[in-house]
């Protein structure tokens, strides 16, 4: 019988041949990881097990970027009980303040994680791994207490969709649109409890990073994991950053899906999602004037170096429109060194930006850059719940950088071909 | 097992976000959690859930993030079960884990109002609103996750051995 490519994955770290969708089965992890959040209630779980070292120190991560750096007592808690965790069982992959960036950019840029890999996390954006043609899913803290015991998670064999990406993308147009188009056309529980795969010439016009924020929200369509099939560019990218031998897993030719979608890139304008669900897509033909108060460029979906350099394309010789906040966060450290050396955060400081350490923060309303009652923001993170950058009666609206650092300049909801013309 | 309870319903996509926002996150401390649980779309909530009582919503209930401080605040508010249209998929796994019970099933959302005396009888499948005097059968689990929610959730069925 023949296999989609998560199922191939699955059925090698599961020691079968083959596996079907709806099978269970136990697979054995190359990576456990977890954050300053979800860590210290898998921690609490991983004692109450009885284990008395995790099963690899080595795959064993951990990132510090929620509420890193510490934004309260609490949070300094939190943290301190994942660096003594982190200590005590000489984890290897143990990233704080100085080190840390966004754990989905920065695993990645580590070279942490490869094609064919299964990866967990306790983050419900651990699904952008998929970009790399490894299976990475979220899960809880639970299953990340019982994978750093035992290395090993059950799953449910997924079924799968299919995405033919074909052609090229238009100026100004990135991956954050097309994950936009998707899920506006699916709906946030139109990929629940499957694999959403993307194949197609298309693939290769996408760079890497375009992969990465697909990817990174197929949860948002309620999927298991966003694979992309490997090719030169994935090879090229992983063997950068890591030694590691990888096999190549591809989806039989005739592989069952449970539907296929056929996706012309070219086609795909400049998307956002409107509140309170990540399916309310507008495109600018259908947005009128909407003005904002505050716009935040960064988070794991949006905030490597390619998002940086594509808003500050927007942002050199303007300025933020008066009234607005605009919040760039580098994902990690590296892509703020590189910033910083090809002079982008010149470019903000001086448009009236301000540039943050590499947190999560904002992003689901933790601090820097929370939202008043009555206040909209635009931002390049990957959810726009109620109450999700601040009160309840604020708005997030999603974008790609480059709608965000146009909308920043102009003070409203903008389409940059507009502010750039 | 067997729930008893009253309703308290809600609509789809229900989110972790709502469930317990964010910036609750910085504490593990269950009674904590659970004193804000449902805040942001039902400030009522922790005044009127009485232990035992049966949560009841639509499609894609726990959409959002893998936090498991939802099903904890959710847990010690409580309520003894949820029943949804659908579940997102890593709330599904995660209340599989923690032993927090949970049903799919359409008529019973259907068939049960807030406030409806609710019953229901996990083992044989069976939902009864002791209100209207309906009943609604559902799907039971397979036998795999059945195994792990009788051991009292993933950490129990690794220490029985039952995962190596």
């Amino acid at each position: 019988m023949s296999m989609t490519m998560t199922q191939k994955i699955l059925a090698a770290h599961a020691g079968l041949e083959k596996v079907e969708a709806g099978q269970l089965i136990l697979v054995d992890l190359d990576r456990v990881l977890g954050n300053d959040i979800t860590s210290p209630v898998a921690i609490r779980e991983f004692e109450k097990i009885g284990a008395t070292s995790v099963y690899d120190k080595d795959k064993v991560t951990m990132v510090m970027d929620h509420f890193a750096p510490n934004k309260d007592i609490k949070a300094a808690t939190q943290c301190k009980m994942c660096r003594d965790f982190c200590d005590k069982h000489e984890v290897t992959h143990f990233y704080d303040v100085g080190q840390m960036g966004i754990e989905h950019a920065l695993l990645p840029e580590k070279g942490l994680v490869v094609p064919g890999d299964v990866v967990i996390g306790a983050d419900s954006h651990t699904c952008t791994y998929g970009a790399l043609g490894a299976f990475s899913t979220g899960v809880g803290s639970t299953d990340m207490a019982c994978g750093m015991a035992t290395g090993k998670a059950w799953f449910k064999v997924p079924s799968a969709i299919k995405f033919v990406l074909k052609g090229k993308l238009n100026k100004y147009v990135s991956g954050k649109d097309v994950i936009l188009h998707i899920i506006g056309k699916i709906g946030v529980d139109g990929a629940l409890y499957k694999s959403m795969e993307f194949t197609g010439e298309g693939v290769q016009s996408l760079t890497i990073f375009d992969r990465l924020t697909i990817s990174n929200m197929a949860i948002e369509a309620g999927a298991k994991n966003g694979i992309f099939e490997v090719d030169e560019q994935t090879i090229a990218y992983v063997k950068e950053r890591s030694d590691r031998d990888f096999p190549i897993y591809k989806a039989d030719e005739d592989a069952a899906y449970d539907e296929t979608y056929e996706i012309d890139l070219s086609e795909i304008k400049s998307t956002v999602a409107f509140p309170h669900l990540p399916e309310n897509t507008k495109t600018f033909d259908e947005i009128g004037d909407v003005k904002i108060d505050q716009v935040v460029i960064g988070s794991c979906t949006n905030g490597h170096y390619k998002d940086l350099a594509e808003a500050a394309e927007i942002f050199k010789g303007k300025k933020v429109a008066k009234r607005v906040r605009a919040i760039i966060i580098p994902a990690t450290q590296d892509i703020y060194m590189k910033a910083m050396e090809n002079g982008l955060l010149k470019i903000f400081i001086e448009a009236g930006c301000i540039v943050s350490t590499p947190t999560c923060g904002p992003c689901l309303g933790g601090y820097m850059g929370i939202l008043a009652a009555g206040e909209r923001a635009v931002a390049t993170t990957n959810r726009n719940f109620v109450g999700r950058m601040g009160h309840v009666d604020s708005e997030v609206y999603l974008a790609s950088p480059a709608v965000a650092a146009a909308s920043a300049i102009a003070g409203k909801i903008a389409d940059p071909v507009e502010v750039m013309k | 097992m067997i729930f008893n309870g009253k309703a308290i319903k809600y609509g789809d996509n229900v989110d972790t976000d709502v469930i317990i926002p964010a910036r609750y996150l910085n504490t593990i401390d269950k009674k904590e959690l659970a004193s804000h649980c449902m805040e942001d779309i039902d400030k009522n909530f922790v005044n009127k859930v009485q232990e035992g009582d049966i949560m009841v919503a639509g499609y894609n209930f726990g959409c959002g993030s893998s936090r498991e401080h939802a099903h904890i605040a959710i847990k010690e508010s409580g309520i003894s079960l949820v029943i949804a249209r659908s579940f997102a998929r890593i709330f599904y796994r995660n209340s599989i884990n923690i032993g927090l019970a949970i049903l799919e099933c359409d008529e019973a959302v259907d068939g049960i109002s807030e406030g409806d005396k609710v019953e229901a009888d996990l083992d044989n499948g069976i939902i009864y609103n002791r209100t209207t005097g309906a009943s609604f059968k559902t799907q039971p689990f397979p036998a795999f996750i059945q195994q792990i929610i009788t051991n009292g959730g993933l950490v129990s069925s690794i220490q029985k051995g039952d995962i190596k």
